[in-house]
């Protein structure tokens, strides 16, 4: 037992959690003495004796499980211990459940824990869409209906497909730079480690007094400063998330900057490595953004500071603002890295090279600068300043010019090239395209002042933000854990269920979100837990298709276990991909590579005649370095 | 390798589905009902925008749809397809062609949103009140003639309504004027619209605020102005007190003068 205590893990974890948490009442309790408030006030004060322990105890869980004990020892001025490499790479399932900082321990730990939580989300997509069936109030009253539509958005954006990105680059980019680890490998064991904390705070609100945060995902003031309990627990769980995010993102950058493989120039970087880059732009400079906004709110609920409190002097508007100026970023956060993952799928089953790679590039940073001046298209009717609206239908629009580049340099890529579509990686790409081309479709509508002043905050917007963040990015997300599948398990999953599982994804995301565009244009606003009786047939059979795409997703699930555990064994390169992390074994060996591999040309020379991406060990010096390919040519 | 496609006929195939799209889109009646002078104006940018996305999503089909059809690999075909890298031509056409069809985009719309929320002759000030779940209007009277759940304007004169909310952000709209505004607490908002159709209508709220927010609705009459004037003659004239502070500002267009504070 004092052994168990002294080392690193779940017991000192607990223990410490434990211990954090009673300091953080304990300092609650006399500061309140001291001051000559009463002690155990909490309703009228905004709970400080649940709030502070809920910043302690995950910090005192993460001390305790061993997340800072290098750093510590360090810092101490004591002996640190050096990396014990035997804890390397996983060898049970049990090694998941361990600080690991291993990076590819770590992507499969993202991706398990995000599913996870995708799945939770999902099943109170399922609770909305069963109350929605008719119109009045069945299953669900009003205030958890809000409760539900915020905490499903809450988990789908910040510890489903925001991490889940993080979670596949982790895995894959070191790989395919031809890097050993990621740069910092203690903090990117951090980071995943706050996740699941941000996740359990999400979904922990429901047993708050006054259940689970109930304004939105926006969480707009003053209904959030106003809000019951539930609420801090959305304000601390964002804390932990973008913590994380930011902490990634800063790794990603350090490790595609510093430690590229020789001979990987820039412009040889595959688009995954580009994607990821601009992601990690976006972070690392938007998310302090939500940070704040979520502690401002949280100290106008519990400090009594006065930042949106009106009758205070504050200003209700400026959350909007400081709120969408990381959360219109953060949609092309959960959009990029998909871009990346096509672009990879695309290219490997069209047998052909990237149509317009550079420009491909140039898109992905256009993305980045334009994302930053669009974000007050969200407020076209929140009562700001009406003279900004016309700059930023501008913005708005013209960021649709990068995106269609890649839409139509993707389409080039199929031109003469041998597309195969044995692949669900592929055939969740392709449809990407379909879907992803009418979320863009809608987006631009929505960037026109006339056309946004009807349709904003109705169920047109609830069409659109599904269409885009299913339809595009889980599709990529699908499309990336089907694609790397086999190098991440080593072992090969089932296609054949993977068509079930796409078809019924794409069914069940069509029938679901198609028609909500119209009922919202014909005036059914959203997060409404009841509605006028004209749309209850559209609303029952949006609900049909909901639980055929519900059920789709068990399909997944079905395959994803199964084939991990009993699937055929995966050969090193079965896509016949040109990129490095293909040319390891499945799955790498726990270094990634005996020796770091030698970059000569671009990622994707399909068809290119002696062409190669990558020297790896031991076949070096009998090729030749071959002509680089020029880019332009027909 | 452009001269290697059948060009013309993907251009054809392209505009014949454009046609079919954008006929089937725009017999439907999206936005429902058009009852104010700006409606009409927004379906028509609407309607614009349908065969210009019909347009740009036919594109998207029938290149792909062709590719998939004529560039799939015959089974047990291992090679690679033809080394191209790009071109730059056709790189700098969708770049070009996009930003020309957006910025049309957004010319039109600025001046069909000049147009919605140009100052009419001889304006109605109607103030519009809202709380957690409850609309309340004040017409010019003597003081204010007060109003509880029910909107009554007059037709063919435009209304301009000034904004105000006790509690928490609410949105005012009336799908059939096409026409929404949020009420933010601490600033008075504005919205002009000019009601064309005789008719009772539905007033929304759209900005979520709290557990009664499905059911903060309030009704809505358009009537000839002899008949609007007989009905706000009848009204009781007051002001509710705790509306009387957030009425003095108006903040939306201008920042508060520095000092002023806000508060």
């Amino acid at each position: 037992m004092v052994a168990a205590i002294k080392q690193p893990g779940w017991i000192r974890g607990f223990l410490g959690a434990a211990l954090a948490a009673a300091f953080g009442v304990g300092l609650v309790v006399v500061l309140r003495d001291i001051s000559g408030l009463p002690i155990w006030q909490t309703e009228q004060t905004g709970y400080p004796h649940v709030v502070v322990p809920l910043v302690t105890g995950p910090l005192g869980f993460l001390a305790g499980f061993g997340a800072f004990d290098y750093w510590l020892r360090w810092a101490a001025g004591m002996p640190t211990i050096p990396e014990d490499h035997s804890q390397h790479g996983a060898k049970s399932w049990r090694d998941y459940f361990r600080f690991n900082t291993d990076h590819k321990v770590i992507g499969i730990q993202y991706i398990c824990t995000n599913f996870f939580f995708f799945f939770v989300s999902g099943l109170l997509a399922l609770l909305i869409r069963a109350e929605l069936a008719q119109p009045g109030t069945q299953i669900v009253d009003p205030s958890t209906f809000n409760g539900l539509f915020s905490t499903h958005a809450a988990i789908m954006i910040f510890v489903f497909i925001v991490p889940v990105f993080a979670g596949i680059a982790n895995y894959v980019l070191p790989l395919m730079i031809g890097a050993p680890d990621m740069a910092f490998p203690r903090l990117n064991a951090l980071s995943f480690w706050m996740l699941p904390i941000a996740g359990l705070m999400f979904v922990g609100s429901f047993l708050a007094p006054g259940g689970a945060f109930d304004a939105g995902w926006t969480g707009y003031a003053p209904l959030s400063t106003g809000a019951p309990l539930g609420q801090s627990f959305f304000n601390l769980g964002v804390q932990f998330a973008g913590a994380s995010s930011i902490a990634t993102a800063l790794n990603f950058l350090v490790t595609i900057i510093t430690m590229r493989a020789p001979g990987m120039t820039f412009w040889r970087m595959p688009l995954l490595v580009w994607a990821n880059l601009s992601t990690s732009l976006l972070v690392v400079a938007a998310t302090p953004f939500i940070a704040g906004a979520q502690f401002m709110v949280l100290f106008d609920r519990a400090l009594g500071t006065q930042f949106f409190e009106f009758a205070g002097g504050g200003d209700v508007v400026s959350y909007q603002h400081i709120f969408w100026f990381y959360s219109h970023p953060a949609v092309y956060i959960m959009m990029l890295p998909g871009f990346g993952i096509i672009s990879e799928v695309i290219s490997t089953h069209a047998r052909k090279p990237i149509f317009g790679y550079r420009l491909m590039a140039l898109a992905l940073i256009g993305i980045v600068v334009l994302s930053y001046s669009v974000w007050a298209h969200h407020m076209f009717v929140a009562g700001m300043f009406s003279w900004l609206r016309v700059p930023m239908m501008i913005t708005t629009l013209l960021i649709a010019v990068p995106t269609g580049i890649k839409i139509f340099s993707w389409l080039g890529t199929l031109y003469f090239g041998k597309i195969h579509t044995y692949s669900t990686a592929m055939l969740f790409s392709l449809a990407f395209i379909v879907t992803f081309t009418i979320g863009g479709i809608s987006g631009v509508m929505l960037g026109m002042v006339p056309i946004d002043i009807h349709v904003s905050d109705t169920y047109f917007i609830v069409a659109h933000i599904h269409f885009v963040l299913f339809g595009g990015s889980v599709f990529t997300i699908f499309a990336g854990i089907y694609h790397w599948f086999p190098k991440m398990t080593g072992r090969m999953y089932d296609e054949k269920l993977g068509r079930v599982h796409f078809w019924g994804t794409v069914i069940g995301t069509w029938g679901t979100f198609l028609p909500m565009h119209w009922i919202g244009m014909d005036g059914m606003p959203r997060r409404v837990a009841d509605y006028a009786a004209q749309f209850g047939d559209w609303n029952l059979l949006i609900s049909v298709f909901s639980f055929l795409l519900g059920a789709a997703q068990l399909v997944f699930l079905y395959n994803m276990i199964v084939s991990w555990r009993f699937g055929p064994r995966a050969e090193a390169n079965p896509w016949r991909a040109k990129t490095i992390e293909w040319q390891v074994s499945s799955p790498p060996p726990i270094f990634n590579f005996d020796e770091i591999p030698r970059v000569v040309g671009g990622p994707y020379e399909f068809g290119v005649p002696g062409a190669r991406h990558a020297i790896m060990a031991g076949e070096g010096a009998e090729v030749s370095e071959p002509e680089p390919a020029k880019v332009g040519s027909t | 390798m452009m001269g290697r496609l059948p060009i013309a006929k993907m251009l054809a195939a392209t505009v014949a589905l454009t046609a079919v799209i954008s006929v089937v889109m725009l017999q439907i009646r999206w936005n429902g009902q058009e009852a104010s002078t700006a409606a009409p104006k927004i379906d028509t940018l609407l309607d614009v925008m349908i065969v210009l996305s019909a347009f740009v999503f036919a594109l998207v089909m029938v290149m792909l749809f062709y590719a998939l059809w004529k560039f799939r690999a015959k089974p047990g075909d291992e090679s690679d397809g033809e080394p191209i890298h790009g071109n730059t031509r056709l790189e700098v056409a969708w770049t070009l062609i996009p930003t020309i069809i957006v910025l049309f985009g957004a010319g039109y719309s600025w001046a069909v949103l000049n147009d919605i929320e140009e100052t009419g002759d001889n304006p109605l000030t109607v103030d519009v009140f809202s709380q957690q779940f409850a609309w309340s209007f004040g017409y010019p009277g003597k003081g204010m003639a007060y109003s509880e759940g029910e909107l009554h304007v007059p037709l063919d004169r435009q209304v301009e309504f000034k904004m105000h909310a006790l509690d928490v952000i609410h949105s005012f709209w009336v799908p059939e004027w096409r026409i929404k505004k949020d009420n933010v607490p601490g600033i008075t908002t504005t919205a002009k619209v000019t009601p064309d159709k005789v008719g009772t209508y539905e007033l929304i709220c759209t900005e979520l605020c709290g557990f009664g927010h499905a059911a903060m609705r309030a009704k809505v009459v358009v009537e000839p102005p002899a008949e609007f004037r007989k009905w706000v003659a009848g009204l009781e004239e007051k002001v509710p007190p705790p509306y009387l502070e957030t009425i003095r500002q108006d903040t939306e267009t201008n920042p508060i003068p520095v000092g002023a504070g806000g508060a």
